[in-house]
């Protein structure tokens, strides 16, 4: 087979509120003063990257009743940030993620249009769900949403967004002040929407922003998140596992693309991945160990095992053996503000208990070793060669890092692995459009009828069968 | 005892707030929705060194008829998210006060109070509010919240409003400052003991925090609220630290002013006074007849003399620095300037009326301190959940 070498997408996610972020490092700084975003957001604008990717937390996670306090906690609002990175950035792409469920169209639409005039082009959205009672506590509407209806609600809600988007063309402002003539026509920005989750009929007041519609992004690895994905994004922030997985997935997601009438160029997949670099490859990999002990802590530890056991674990050793008592399945959940990962905890703690015997290892060795995340390590020249592997042979279309230690987390790839991809020829040297559209190699935005047509029904009917 | 100094605001919106003022020699209307056009309009206040800028917003499309659309064409039509716009313009200052307009009616206070406080960390000190109700039928039916055929008695709005403010004010303090500890021995990054649920039930709404992001660098950024009528005067009353009034004659001013003082009691205020700021709308240019004539050539663009809430004012720099020394009466702390047209407006307050202020001594030469709260003689409010004992 030949073909064009595939370029290759690099994107920076912010550390974020989880145990992959170590706090405890000395050259760990500020995750909340807008320094911190500014040095990150500079060093992946040096390194080329297509965009810069802040996550949303809508309520402090808690655990036994108590607000989690192990890892980093508290992040600022994630508009906001992003208008203001775009005033020190001048090319890379500010994407965020907004909730679908705890807002409402009309403003999410207009805080989109807003940031992309003001960063001339450049605005991306996460679209994500949540359904659970526990965020509801902080907003107006409470857990109201059943938890079957999350992906329904998320669908309509992009719907309605896009087609507040195209309630204004691009040339409805004239401006002209001899004639008089500000709008080409009057009543711009008329829209009605009645569905199911949303009724609402008036005007938009935000005229068309340079992309139309910000970039679209879907996580999310289920059938039916794959099929909204399919229908609805413009890239995938998916889950970094082996070659081969990688390559099921990217199959599977461009293959459904088809169905709603567009190419597979028109769907990014771009899994989230950690990096950790040395000079050697025993370098990396002996850094890789220590960094893996400062992200399981003792304490997180025992956390992460309560997820299973669903008890009060905290009299536990964290360097002794597993509990002897096994799950509690039945009582109300300890953890709340994030998914639960066990779904057989009978099973899994079975894995686990097979597992530590085998291998001889404590509560905390278990733990680093079965929560760790997929992570590129190696010298720069061996990271290089497996993104850019990935990449060719359709493992992924790139990647969105995720540094572990704030701000400086990427300083070392900007330097040492962005050079060698571009050495390659597969990555870029320089920005070559305005827009994130256009770096990402996109089309330009289709107008919302598009994907109500074959959006919608399909996606339904995929999910049926 | 030495005059109170006097503080000045300007107040931004579209191409300014003559409806025909897109159409000046020197406007920008290509430029409306543009980052490069609120930045340089923001510098050039900040160059003035006035206190702050508000920038206006609206959830509806403008309209000339109340509450329905109009049919025309030869209008500003349009509007940013004036909380991005400020956070746009933040990185771009540096002393300037930043005061974004805000709905209180439909949206969620758990999402206005991060973005003020982000927006204060953004700017380092300098951010605000100016809450806004909506009455409009207009905006309920884009919103979708509410049923657009259900009337909402405006008291309920105000009162909605109020709750709002309290909420947000208290997400502000749900953190304590010293919450984060970063303690590696326990391996604790915050001290839960120092973060706050707030819960907070109302009639309209409940919210059980305590916020995601910690407590922002001015502890309470500055709450305003622009006010015409009893409602709204209570509601600044209760929660705000500024409100913009509309006397169009002194004895309007010491009338309002003593209405406001008397809501002040009424409603068990207490710490620090409200800061009043009489909104004034100005044309302004350097030789005498040339601002009214201007104002007149916009009036006939616009087939109409224009009129606003606020007195309008038209002349010369030292007519208006005469203008607002007589009107800096006792208890009042300034003025919101509305630039009839934008940028001619704006330049002329910075670069006109301010140096005049300046050489009579009845303005600031230079920004002094560093957040805007403390430029009103406002402090670091105390947490309000902070218990003071060690732990």
């Amino acid at each position: 087979m030949t073909r064009p070498a595939k370029q290759i997408h690099l994107a920076a996610h912010f550390p974020g509120v989880n145990n992959t972020t170590v706090w405890s490092d000395p050259a760990a700084g500020s995750h909340i003063e807008f320094s911190s975003f500014v040095r990150l957001a500079q060093t992946a604008e040096r390194a080329k990257f297509d965009f810069f990717f802040l996550a949303e937390g809508l309520r402090l996670r808690e655990q036994r009743g108590k607000v989690h306090d192990l890892d980093v906690v508290g992040r600022p609002d994630t508009f906001t940030v992003l208008a203001a990175l775009a005033a020190v950035t001048e090319h890379l792409g500010l994407a965020g993620t907004i909730n679908s469920t705890f807002n409402e169209p009309f403003e999410v639409a207009r805080q989109f249009a807003s940031l992309d005039h003001l960063s001339g082009g450049r605005a991306a959205w996460n679209v994500v769900t949540s359904w659970d009672a526990f965020t509801g506590e902080n907003f107006r509407r409470g857990g109201f949403l059943p938890q079957s209806e999350r992906y329904e609600r998320a669908r309509e809600f992009l719907q309605t967004a896009r087609e507040l988007w195209d309630s204004w063309d691009d040339d409805e402002i004239v401006a002209d002040p001899v004639a008089g003539t500000f709008l080409r026509r009057p009543r711009p920005g008329r829209f009605e929407h009645h569905g199911a989750q949303f009724d609402i009929a008036g005007q938009f007041n935000v005229p068309r922003s340079p992309q139309g519609h910000p970039v679209i992004f879907q996580a999310g690895d289920s059938d039916e998140g794959r099929e909204f994905a399919a229908a609805t994004a413009d890239a995938i922030f998916s889950r970094h596992g082996t070659l081969d997985d990688g390559q099921a997935f990217y199959t599977d997601v461009k293959r459904r693309l088809a169905r709603y009438g567009r190419s597979p160029d028109e769907l990014k997949i771009l899994p989230a991945a950690t990096f950790i670099l040395g000079d050697t490859e025993d370098e990396a990999a002996e850094r890789a160990v220590l960094v893996r002990r400062q992200q399981v802590s003792g304490p997180t530890a025992i956390l992460f095992l309560e997820h299973v056991w669903n008890r009060d674990l905290s009299q536990l050793d964290p360097d002794g053996p597993l509990p002897d008592f096994d799950p509690d399945p039945t009582a109300p959940s300890i953890i709340r503000g994030r998914a639960n990962v066990a779904k057989d905890p009978f099973q899994t703690a079975k894995e686990y208990r097979e597992l530590a015997a085998a291998k001889n290892l404590s509560i905390r060795e278990l733990m680093i070793e079965i929560t760790a995340r997929p992570s590129f390590v190696g010298t720069p020249a061996q990271i290089a060669e497996q993104i850019d592997t990935y990449v060719q042979v359709d493992a992924a279309d790139g990647f969105i890092l995720v540094p572990h230690v704030t701000p400086g987390g990427l300083d070392e790839f900007a330097d040492k692995v962005v050079p060698l991809l571009q050495e390659r020829g597969h990555y870029r040297d320089e920005y070559t459009g305005s827009t994130l559209r256009h770096n990402l190699g996109l089309p330009p935005a289709r107008s919302a009828s598009r994907y109500a047509v074959g959006g919608l029904g399909a996606a339904r009917s995929g999910t049926e069968g | 005892m030495a005059t109170p100094p006097l503080h000045l605001a300007v107040a931004l919106d579209g191409a300014g707030w003559h409806p025909a003022a897109w159409r000046a020699d020197d406007a920008r209307p290509h430029e409306l929705f543009s980052a490069r056009y609120w930045v340089d309009l923001v510098a050039e206040a900040e160059r003035g060194v006035v206190d702050f800028v508000t920038i206006d917003d609206s959830l509806a499309l403008q309209s000339l008829r109340r509450g329905v659309p109009d049919d025309r064409v030869d209008k500003v039509r349009g509007r940013l998210d004036a909380v991005l716009v400020a956070s746009r313009v933040a990185p771009t200052t540096s002393r300037i006060g930043l005061v974004p307009v805000a709905t209180t009616t439909h949206t969620e206070p758990f999402h206005i109070s991060k973005s003020i406080a982000t927006l204060d960390y953004v700017s380092e000190g300098r951010a605000g509010v100016q809450v806004r109700v909506s009455s409009s039928a207009v905006e309920t039916a884009q919103f979708g919240r509410r049923d657009p055929n259900e009337a909402v008695p405006v008291d309920d709005l105000f009162d909605e409003a109020a709750d709002f403010v309290e909420v947000i004010r208290r997400l502000w303090d749900s953190w304590e400052d010293d919450a984060e500890i970063r303690d590696k021995a326990t391996g604790r990054f915050v001290d839960r003991d120092k973060l706050h649920y707030i819960d907070f039930e109302g009639r309209f709404f409940a919210v059980r925090g305590p916020s995601i992001t910690p407590r922002p660098p001015q502890g309470q950024p500055l709450v305003s609220a622009l006010a015409h009528v009893t409602a709204p005067y209570r509601l600044a009353a209760r929660g705000a630290d500024v409100v913009y009034i509309t006397p169009h004659d002194l004895d309007e001013l010491h009338r309002i002013h003593s209405e406001l003082r008397s809501h002040e009691i009424e409603v068990g205020r207490t710490g620090e006074p409200l800061r009043v700021f009489v909104d004034l709308v100005v044309f302004l240019d350097e030789r005498p007849g040339e601002a009214a004539a201007r104002k007149a050539r916009l009036d006939e663009l616009d087939e109409h003399v224009f009129r606003s809430d606020a007195l309008v004012f038209t002349g010369t720099p030292s007519e208006l620095a005469a203008h607002l020394e007589a009107w800096h009466v006792e208890g009042i702390a300034g003025f919101r300037l509305r630039p009839g047209a934008q940028p001619h407006d704006v330049s002329a307050i910075s670069r006109l009326l301010v140096p005049v202020l300046q050489a009579r001594g009845s303005f600031r030469h230079r920004y002094e301190e560093r957040t805007l709260r403390a430029r009103l003689g406002l402090g670091r409010p105390a947490n309000r959940y902070a218990t003071g004992v060690a732990r």
